[in-house]
């Protein structure tokens, strides 16, 4: 059976939603606004005859012509681009980082959330970019350099019992929470994304991101921000787990702008009932806006 | 100069450059390749033996390819693994446990300092010498790592290798000049055919 109908009582169009799951994604980038302007991109494409065209919700994401391979264009060996699915590009704006601040990324390899972070921030303050995978860790730091990022510190930590100690002890003004989840809203790129899919799996791996993001209500500051994400459908792994942190912290999920189509978290899921709260969360589906599927709320710390 | 102890890249990868490069005392502190270590300011304030010191990395990189030393107001200077210097917008206390501090900007430790690929990226826009511009069948070559021939009448030693493209002047990456010929060095994982 297709996990996936699971959702059909969830989705507007459930023949949409389906078929959408069904269809390649386009390769996706993002520039790289320490580097470059979205004008010096196109120009350069355009030069090279690489196709593309602008997503519409955003100045500095283009979707490419098929037959381009990112990697070998001139823009992104200048670290000007980072391939990065279009609906990855949500969670970073929805936190909103200034410059200056003190940023957490509590599982940033292989980095395109890491250093849109950055960019959001000039490369100024502090972004702690945290992964417990070694190879990913590797791939985290070759990414972040060539985006000509300076300001991150790469920790090798389990998110869950993350310590500030080597990070100066001082809590953190913002906290990215992009777990990992059982990336179901990622078919259109994997499309055995979901061969090893079992509930067991989804139900176990909750308890993980559930730690994660408590550990990072914790360091974050009163008054503070954090984003939690997920590229999956599964309630279990979204509107559960925010329902957790807000039973256990002094938090609050608030509301943000998002300017692609999607409909808001839900608040029954087979027999359980969530906070009402959890319907400010956002739940973006791959026929609403031709893309991946995406879960991303924000959290406000409470003061 | 000659192009082999121009093209340093094996020194200084064991440690024993840093321990050459000391006064010999048995107990005096040596680098230790696992942990971040600031740079000492200056020469009077350096404690660990052949280590850079901050006015030595910013008055390098003013020398070489004529940027303002202000370019590096914001940033602190480590080194972590023999020689290597690490660029961080801003400040940590004590680093301890961290894996990576900002990027790695500048191999020392050896005759002739040279400048990462990343680095020359992300500041070599504002060099106004020892910058080599490249027609694009060089550009491109150069990105594949392949040795050219540019016209160039400067000094030997480390350039940034540039082009043009959408506009403007972009640098590359790193190229050794010597003997009439620009040889790419280019790190492998970053080489491309575009």
């Amino acid at each position: 059976m297709d996990p996936l109908a699971r959702y059909d009582p969830l989705v507007d169009d459930p023949a949409a939603f389906h078929a959408a799951c069904d269809r390649p994604l386009p390769s996706v980038v993002r520039v790289n606004g320490l580097e470059a302007t979205p004008d010096r991109v196109r120009r350069a494409f355009d030069e090279a005859g690489v196709g593309y065209e602008p997503v519409g919700w955003h100045d500095g994401l283009f979707r490419l012509a098929d037959d381009v391979s990112p990697g070998n264009t001139w823009p992104f060996v200048h670290g000007w681009v980072y391939g990065q699915e279009e609906v990855s590009a949500v969670p970073a704006l929805a936190l909103d980082p200034e410059p200056g601040e003190r940023v957490f990324d509590s599982c940033a390899a292989p980095g395109s959330k890491t250093t849109q972070v950055a960019a959001l921030m000039d490369d100024r303050g502090l972004l702690v970019a945290n992964d417990n995978d070694l190879g990913r860790l590797s791939a985290l730091r070759a990414n972040v350099e060539r985006c000509g990022v300076t300001n991150v510190a790469v920790t090798r930590r389990d998110a869950r019992n993350f310590s500030l100690s080597p990070v100066g002890g001082e809590r953190f003004d913002r906290a990215l929470v992009d777990v990992p989840c059982s990336c179901e809203g990622t078919i259109r790129k994997n499309p055995d994304a979901l061969e090893a899919w079992s509930l067991d799996h989804v139900e176990g791996i909750a308890g993980v991101q559930t730690a994660i993001l408590g550990r990072a209500l914790e360091v974050t500051r009163a008054g503070g921000t954090v984003v939690y994400a997920t590229c999956t459908f599964a309630p279990e792994e979204n509107e559960a787990v925010l329902h957790h942190a807000l039973e256990e912290n002094d938090c609050d999920v608030v509301d943000f702008e998002l300017a692609l189509e999607h409909a808001p978290g839900v608040t029954e899921w087979r027999g359980e009932s969530y906070d009402d709260a959890v319907r400010r969360a956002k739940r973006v589906y791959p026929h609403h806006n031709d893309t991946g599927g995406f879960f991303c709320a924000k959290v406000e710390v409470g003061a | 100069m000659t192009d082999d102890r121009l093209d340093g890249d094996g020194q200084g990868r064991d440690g024993t450059a840093a321990r050459d490069a000391g006064d010999g005392g048995t107990d005096a502190p040596t680098n230790d390749g696992q942990r971040f270590d600031r740079l000492p300011g200056t020469a009077d304030d350096r404690v660990v033996a052949g280590r850079a010191t901050r006015r030595e990395v910013v008055d390098w990189w003013v020398d070489r390819f004529g940027l303002e030393a202000a370019t590096f107001d914001s940033h602190t200077f480590w080194e972590k693994g023999a020689g290597k210097v690490w660029a961080f917008a801003g400040d940590v206390d004590s680093p301890a446990g961290v894996e990576g501090l900002g990027m790695t900007f500048l191999r020392t430790r050896q005759k002739h300092w040279k400048p990462t690929t990343n680095a020359v990226q992300r500041f070599g826009r504002a060099a106004t010498r020892n910058v080599v511009v490249l027609e694009e069948a060089d550009a491109t070559a150069f990105l594949a790592g392949e040795t050219t021939e540019p016209a160039w009448d400067g000094d030997w030693g480390y350039l940034v290798a540039a082009h043009d493209v959408a506009g403007g002047v972009e640098p590359i990456g790193v190229g050794l000049y010597v003997h009439d010929e620009l040889r790419s060095r280019m790190p492998k994982g970053r080489r491309r055919e575009p």
